[in-house]
């Protein structure tokens, strides 16, 4: 850690003239400028419409400040998509299924992904360059894809279900695809390279004169990592785990396509919400609670970002 | 071997046969004589044909690319610039949240930003007037806007981790800012622009959810299309798809491996 004072260093020229000045407010604050009115206003935007109301126009929502004829009202804001959130209990479910699958497919990333990085993190040079490819290599590939070869493999005719009943395990095949269970099985697989690269990352780093000296002292191999390495390695497992759990949360495709009629994560109410019912108002309350949900372990993503060692 | 290590070398086996088995699976398919996909009717490329005459696949591969060239194309450029502000132009007015603003594409479901994107841009378009329709350019800007995210840490991590040394020098010997950016700074970051564009481009080429919500009626991109067909199920031509395209990135990987290697044998030999 002891690398990274590097980074915030002000490379400068002997005298700024104005034309520097304009080179370095350019580089600056274009980038700046386009997040700020692409990333930031639009939430601002999600939040106003979230107390409009909606009409069969378009936009399908009323303006928050408008003269309504009839009652002769200026300000039309009102809380009644958010009464109607907590009131109807599709949404509680939603929120709170989302949150359950999000963890538990987290957990699961961790305890496939963990040794799976130590065992990169120590394997010889070359071979460590193949592996941490072999990771990175299906994140290149279509991530849509990816979650439709599992239908494949689980579908009532999928290649699962022959095996087992040509071996006779079972007689009729199994549902397999649109439970639980595959919504989980595509979180994991699709979002376990998130775990790995993070987790590699610090494993890869640590010191290992420490381990040395506590096998010299005399400590067995399960001490050692359970009073070194794992403490060592928390930072990755934050970084890692934040990187699979808040996309897991707002997941879609997963669940549409894996996932029963009954899997109702909130990223498909949203979606169902916005497409299927076409009310943007609600659509947009929703995605305000789950945001205000995500705004701890975005916060925490965001420093163990900034705090990490250079690599 | 001992213990320990066998069991991280089965959880290697395991985890990567976890990863692979699904796609080699979808690939041997793909060459499956029958429609059905647990019954294999013998090796035939009648998929592909039925791929390459399907214009409506065709059409919106080709618009999936155009997209996915020039946002990857202004998501490099604008994420350079934010990978050298945040690495090397020190302190400014509201870093702190331009770091925020660059660390959150990265992690946002996806559902968020793009119902928050296609609210924007209706408000535009009642405000001033633009963007007059939704579609290509729209998605196109969504993709910009979340790419350019993953652009910015690529540079910004090259740009910390390297020897800062020619760029002093050159500041030195009175080479201005934007001299030296375009002299040395860029040629040295070169590399990671281009893995930056490559990922840019693969993150647009498979979108689906922003897409989706920042399209209009008009514009199809290629996971649209491809999701409205398996959301009823399994079709064999995609399985063709799919093994085209793992074939083309599988290609560019190992030949993008075959030069860095080489590249690196030059190094240790010059």
């Amino acid at each position: 850690m002891n690398t990274s004072h590097a980074t915030n260093e002000v490379i400068k020229p002997l005298g700024m003239n104005f034309r520097d000045a304009m080179w370095r407010k350019f580089i600056t604050y274009l980038p700046y400028l386009w997040l700020l009115l692409f990333f930031l206003a639009p939430f601002i935007i999600v939040l106003k419409i979230s107390f409009a109301t909606p009409i069969v126009a378009q936009p399908p929502f009323t303006e928050l400040f408008d003269l309504d004829s009839d009652t002769s009202q200026w300000w039309l804001a009102s809380w009644e998509n958010y009464q109607f959130l907590t009131e109807d209990n599709l949404y509680w479910v939603s929120y709170f299924k989302s949150i359950k699958v999000a963890f538990i497919s987290t957990i699961i990333c961790l305890l496939i992904g963990y040794p799976m990085a130590y065992g990169i993190a120590r394997a010889t040079p070359i071979k460590r360059n193949i592996l941490l490819m072999l990771v990175i290599l299906p994140f290149w590939t279509s991530f849509l894809l990816r979650v439709y070869a599992w239908m494949g493999l689980l579908g009532k005719n999928g290649i699962i279900n022959s095996a087992l009943m040509h071996i006779g395990i079972v007689d009729s095949p199994l549902q397999l695809l649109y439970t639980d269970m595959a919504v989980y099985l595509g979180i994991v697989y699709t979002y376990i390279p998130f775990m790995i690269l993070p987790l590699y990352a610090n494993l890869e780093k640590m010191d290992t004169s420490l381990h040395d000296a506590a096998a010299d002292l005399g400590a067995r191999p399960w001490q050692v990592f359970i009073n070194i390495t794992l403490p060592l390695s928390i930072p990755g497992i934050l970084a890692g785990s934040l990187l699979v759990f808040i996309p897991a949360i707002g997941e879609y495709v997963i669940p549409a396509l894996l996932g029963g009629l009954d899997s109702l994560m909130i990223g498909r109410t949203l979606y169902d919400e916005f497409f299927v019912n076409r009310d943007w108002p609600l659509a947009s309350a929703v995605a305000t609670i789950l945001l205000l949900i995500l705004v701890i372990p975005i916060m925490l993503f965001q420093r163990s970002q900034r705090d990490k060692p250079q690599s | 071997m001992n213990k320990s290590s066998r069991f991280v070398f089965s959880s290697l086996c395991f985890g990567f046969a976890f990863l692979y088995v699904p796609i080699l699976v979808l690939v041997v398919y793909s060459f499956n004589q029958s429609a059905i996909t647990s019954v294999w009717g013998g090796f035939s490329l009648r998929w592909y044909f039925a791929l390459f005459n399907n214009e409506q696949i065709i059409d919106a591969a080709l618009l999936s690319l155009r997209i996915a060239a020039v946002s990857a194309t202004f998501a490099t450029i604008l994420g350079t610039m934010a990978g050298l502000a945040l690495a090397q132009m020190g302190r400014y007015r509201g870093r702190l949240l331009f770091t925020g603003l660059i660390a959150a594409p990265l992690v946002m479901p996806e559902v968020i930003t793009g119902l928050s994107l296609l609210l924007m841009f209706v408000s535009l378009q009642e405000l001033v007037g633009w963007p007059m329709s939704r579609g290509a350019s729209t998605i196109t800007i969504a993709h910009i806007t979340f790419s350019m995210a993953y652009v910015a840490v690529i540079v910004q991590s090259r740009l910390s981790s390297m020897d800062q040394s020619l760029q002093e020098a050159a500041m030195d010997l009175g080479g201005r800012p934007m001299q030296v950016a375009f002299d040395i700074t860029f040629p040295l970051i070169a590399p990671s622009m281009l893995s930056g564009w490559l990922l840019a481009f693969t993150l647009s080429l498979d979108d689906l959810v922003i897409a989706s919500f920042t399209s209009g009626a008009g514009a199809s991109t290629l996971p649209m299309i491809i999701f409205s067909k398996i959301k009823l199920g399994v079709t064999p031509d995609i399985n063709a798809l799919a093994t085209i395209i793992i074939g083309i990135v599988g290609l560019g990987i190992t030949i993008a491996s075959w030069i860095m290697l080489r590249q690196n044998k030059n190094k240790e030999n010059g």
